[in-house]
């Protein structure tokens, strides 16, 4: 879990961010208009992400202040049992905003217990985009819609038994 | 004693979004490069060789890119009416909206880098696995 703290929270981040700033320098070199076009839909996107930021925060701290890794072992642990798929499931059929916004609620339950299985299930589950669905019915059909759905969620449980047996072999 | 545990999680959790952010600010500009660059990539003309070869095309454009969901089904729509096969299709809006190359520094920086590779790759074949299943329940269904 140190190890997982250490990579979070170390320079990591602050490396990725300047290599993807090195990208746009050579973005900027080969195609100077595409990248500008990149620039204004970055602040675009900025924009739109910024409630969503203020959200991880306030979940980072509320998962910080009640969900101790006692709780988080019965709902979402090794022992949470089809109670916890449920839960993966649900909620990353609920979840809305930016996957990687995410990624930090997901590293912040998983040190603190939450199995790596129903994290993969959680991300698997994000496919199903429930406000999406009616333009997906418009696109392609009901029924096409309902078997899709329905192999998402069984995918998603197939993903988090392979991501269970990785973890286990680790 | 309620205080200090309030105050201690509001350091503990600013610490940490404050650490999370380069890799956030990071994902939205590789996203906007992304979207920028790649949608105008897919045409209908990159399809219509061996049908395997066009849906591992599919998922493999469908792993890289990086918009709005939306924007894969209007793609899809518009190369089905094209001509682009649904097993392809499928393929490509399965693995938009489960694969993110350009998402996975972050995922692995947070969650892991062998997780976020195992991930990964089984959410691409399971892209495959999933349009050759949709199309064939529903030629099953009728």
């Amino acid at each position: 879990m140190k190890k997982q703290n250490k990579k979070r929270g170390g320079t990591g981040g602050w490396i990725f961010l300047a290599v993807v700033l090195g990208i746009y320098g050579l973005s900027g070199i080969i195609d100077a208009s595409q990248t500008s076009r990149a620039i204004a839909s970055f602040m675009q996107l900025l924009d739109k992400v910024l409630p969503v930021l203020v959200l991880v925060f306030l979940l980072i701290f509320v998962i910080d202040l009640f969900l101790n890794p006692k709780r988080i072992e019965t709902y979402l642990g090794q022992k949470s049992g089809i109670k916890g798929w449920l839960v993966a499931i649900i909620g990353g059929i609920l979840a809305t905003g930016p996957i990687y916004a995410w990624y930090a609620v997901l590293s912040e339950l998983k040190q603190k217990g939450m199995r790596a299985s129903l994290v993969a299930v959680f991300l698997y589950s994000r496919a199903v985009k429930l406000p999406l669905l009616p333009l997906l019915v418009h696109y392609f059909g009901i029924h096409y819609t309902m078997v899709l759905v329905l192999y998402l969620v069984i995918f998603s449980l197939i993903s988090g038994l392979v991501m269970e047996r990785v973890e286990a072999n680790v | 004693m309620l205080k200090s545990k309030l105050e201690q999680s509001l350091r503990k959790s600013l610490h940490t979004f404050i650490n999370i952010l380069p890799i956030i600010i990071g994902m939205l500009l590789l996203t906007s490069l992304a979207i920028t660059f790649f949608p105008k990539m897919i045409s209908p003309e990159l399809f219509g060789q061996y049908e395997i070869v066009d849906v591992l095309l599919g998922s493999s454009l469908g792993s890289i890119a990086a918009g709005h969901p939306l924007v894969s089904y209007i793609l899809g729509g518009e190369l089905i009416n094209e001509g682009v096969s649904l097993f392809v299709v499928t393929a490509l809006i399965v693995s938009w909206v489960t694969v993110g190359v350009v998402q996975l520094p972050a995922e692995a920086l947070m969650l892991g880098r062998r997780f976020a590779l195992v991930r990964n790759l089984v959410c691409f074949l399971s892209a495959i696995a999933i349009s050759y299943l949709t199309v064939y329940t529903m030629r099953l269904i009728g």
